[in-house]
């Protein structure tokens, strides 16, 4: 289903423009994190690319194709769980893929046990802490076997604990060969996580560079005043 | 304050007298009225969750009249469903009318709004937190509606008491259809209105406390549901 | 999952309640449209026992206002109708919703009125004089106003009198729009005159400070008919049960069990079927 390609997109809200004449591809294997001051439009952007939203202008296609939208999975800043068990939050996800029974149940404990999340397997999921739940999060995407992990400021609500545990869930996502695409606001985060940056500022795409080459060279001055700390929002 | 003290005083005697006349016409109260009340969940709820759900033109002038709906007047219901079921009426040949079928159809004609107008408010709030993270699962419009109903069943227990107080306390809609025919469809707000026109003002306030009794006693079980299900899902 | 197994209880309930209704309807059963003073004079609960257990054939009384009986049988909605206003009845059966009509039995109208007595008519046997004196009076008279067969007994006597109550209406004629027992609870609690049939009044217990001010006037008598509601009208009429029903009112055991019928000793209905 990769490359994903960007062509002109545009995202306006009653004159507003949110998204503007964005073009990029993103291709399989490097992580892709989108950076950026909050306002730039990094969640716009990342829900038109999983089809939660449809541009106003331009075109959005996988593998040439507008239709080819491939097994995707997104994880939200607030983790939704539905009111039933952890284990029965991810056979939900993996009975809408058509998953059957039998594989469900065996999938579903798989992916508890590598986030670490088996022990409370039957607990209700709302009653976890906000870490477990976001890792919960992470497994119920992960057990859908997606090739592309959309993740929008995964770990903006978590302490430093739950955010080192995610962290390197998504490492190990990563490493069974899943495409990630992130957002963050945080720049150490991105240096961890990112392969590539693509830089947002004002709802453009300002820059796009190797994670080295980003943080030594900013080629934009915006870019250079966001790492500098000088422009957490806009 | 005498005919009070006579009242309570009559309906201990009924009460302790297991009189059978008097269980006869509460069982028939209660059939009625609960089935009235799962028949309109039945058509109610689907439609709340559609309506919460899905956008389409229109939408907005549907909920204002299933507001207005949950107002109707239940005399007016009564007269248009024994128009409806009158041996001259497009139904006559089911010989519904002066049973407790009629009855039942009348109830479930007062309630369904209610059932659907509240519904609707609540399983629009729960789609605002659900809707991008079943979307992005995959989850087709019946399949997310569905989803959101069980996931607030225990708001909906709300909601489907309120239709039950409104089935259970009204008189004007089974009256007309039903004919308060002694031993057939005689229910306990029929007979009150009886006594009273007879004059026997403490048998009727003594019925009408037993009534009281009834409802108070559903209204707290339902209480102790929720506050267990809550400690419990969370 | 747990969600058909729900769906499959509530199925079921509703096979049953289906079921239950269907079940009466195969019971032999008849519809009888009667009226409300009728029912609250209590004689449905003494006489339709006996009929039921000599025939098996439940009877359905659906109590309402004379014009509603009779408007009901019109629709089809009853197969008999028992109702106590011959002029209605006799247009009824001229319509040809009815089969034949015949007289059952007779009670009589009472005239109640406060214990303070303001048209000073208490103790009288003559109902229009009576009449002429509330009005002239301008008394309190609580009214049915609801096209039932004591409204229409009502409206004869007044005419009789010679005077048009609709004049006070508003200020000394109320009319209730309803039946017998709400109106009595109205001119007990304003302190009012109003016309009701004894059996009503016998059983009435809310009567506060009223009191039976005139009664026995030959006027007063309120004959009850029963029809048999036509089938070539409303084929659907049960007319072998309903004629089974005509029948035995009019017969003698019918009409004994009639007369039979006293509230504290005193009995209410006067059993006068022609013997044909």
């Amino acid at each position: 289903m990769l490359p994903l390609v960007l062509d002109k997109v545009a995202y306006a809200i009653r004159d507003h423009a949110i998204i503007d004449d964005v073009s990029f591809e993103i291709t399989a294997g490097p992580r892709t994190v989108i950076l950026g001051p909050n306002g730039a439009g990094k969640s716009v952007l990342m829900r038109l690319c999983h089809g939660l939203l449809q541009p106003t202008a331009g075109a959005i296609r996988w593998m040439g194709s507008r239709n080819g939208r491939g097994r995707q999975a997104m994880v939200f800043q607030r983790p939704v769980m539905l009111r039933r068990s952890a284990r029965g939050n991810i056979t939900y996800g993996l009975a809408l893929a058509g998953v059957s029974p039998r594989e469900r149940r065996l999938r579903a404990q798989d992916v508890l046990e590598a986030v670490g999340l088996a022990h409370v397997a039957d607990k209700p999921a709302r009653v976890l802490s906000g870490g477990e739940q976001q890792r919960l999060a992470l497994a119920r995407a992960w057990a859908l076997g997606p090739e592309v992990l959309f993740l929008d400021e995964p770990t903006a609500n978590l302490d430093p604990g739950a955010t080192r545990e995610v962290e390197s869930l998504i490492g190990q996502i990563h490493a069974g060969g899943t495409k990630i695409i992130m957002t963050t606001h945080n720049l150490g985060q991105a240096r961890r996580l990112g392969d590539e940056i693509l830089f947002m500022h004002g709802g453009r795409l300002a820059e796009r560079a190797p994670v080295a080459t980003f943080f030594a060279q900013p080629a934009s001055h915006e870019a250079a005043a966001f790492i500098k700390g000088e422009m957490p929002w806009q | 304050m005498n005919d009070i003290t006579a009242a309570w005083a009559t309906a201990l005697q009924l009460i302790a007298a297991f009189d059978p006349q008097l269980t006869d016409i509460v069982a028939l109260s209660m059939e009625v009225s609960v089935t009235a009340v799962v028949l309109a969940a039945l058509i109610g709820l689907p439609l709340g969750a559609a309506l919460a759900v899905v956008r389409f033109p229109g939408r907005k002038i549907v909920v204002v009249a299933l507001n207005a709906l949950m107002g109707l007047p239940p005399v007016v219901v009564g007269l248009l469903v024994y128009l409806l079921l009158s041996r001259a009426g497009p139904l006559g040949e089911l010989g519904l009318l002066f049973t407790p079928g009629a009855m039942v159809v009348a109830q479930t004609v007062l309630c369904a709004p209610i059932m659907a107008a509240l519904s609707r408010q609540v399983l629009e709030d729960a789609w605002r937190e659900y809707e991008e993270q079943l979307r992005s699962l995959g989850a087709g419009a019946a399949r997310a509606a569905l989803t959101l109903l069980w996931d607030v069943r225990f708001s909906l227990v709300t909601i489907v008491l309120a239709g039950f107080g409104r089935a259970a306390a009204e008189v004007g809609a089974v009256m007309i259809v039903g004919g308060n025919i002694d031993g057939v469809t005689r229910v306990m707000t029929t007979t009150i209105a009886l006594e009273t026109s007879k004059g026997d003002l403490p048998l009727a306030l003594g019925l009408g406390m037993i009534l009281l009794g009834i409802v108070l006693g559903v209204n707290a079980l339902a209480q102790l549901v929720r506050d267990a299900a809550s400690r419990r899902y969370g | 999952m747990a969600i058909t197994g729900r769906i499959g209880a509530v199925l079921a309930m509703l096979a049953v309640s289906l079921g239950i209704a269907t079940v009466q309807a195969a019971e032999r059963y008849i519809t009888v449209a009667s009226t409300t003073s009728t029912e609250q004079s209590g004689l449905f609960k003494h006489l339709l026992p006996a009929f039921e257990s000599k025939t098996g054939i439940q009877v359905r009384v659906v109590a309402v206002g004379t014009g509603q009986a009779l408007d009901m049988a019109r629709r089809g909605d009853a197969d008999v109708v028992f109702v106590h206003d011959q002029q209605a009845e006799e247009k009824f059966l001229g319509e040809g919703y009815g089969v034949k009509r015949f007289d059952v039995m007779y009670n009589d109208f009472v005239l109640v009125g406060p214990k303070s007595d303001p048209a000073k008519i208490a103790g009288g046997k003559d109902i229009v004089a009576a009449l002429k004196n509330i009005a002239a009076g301008k008394s309190p008279f609580a009214s049915r106003g609801d096209k039932s067969g004591t409204h229409a007994a009502e409206l004869r006597l007044w005419k009789m009198a010679g005077i048009d109550p609709a004049a006070g209406k508003g200020s000394w004629y109320r009319e209730t729009g309803s039946g017998m027992g709400p109106t009595l609870n109205t001119a007990s609690a304003m302190n009012a005159y109003a016309l009701t049939d004894r059996g009503t009044w016998l059983s009435f217990k809310n009567r506060g400070e009223l009191g039976i001010v005139v009664e026995g006037d030959q006027r007063l008598f309120n004959q009850y008919g029963v029809m048999l509601v036509n089938p070539a009208k409303h084929p659907h009429v049960k007319k072998e049960l309903g004629q089974q029903f005509v029948d035995w009112l009019i017969s003698p055991e019918g009409q004994k069990t009639i007369a039979d019928y006293k509230i504290n000793g005193e009995q209410l209905f006067f059993a006068n079927a022609k013997r044909s």
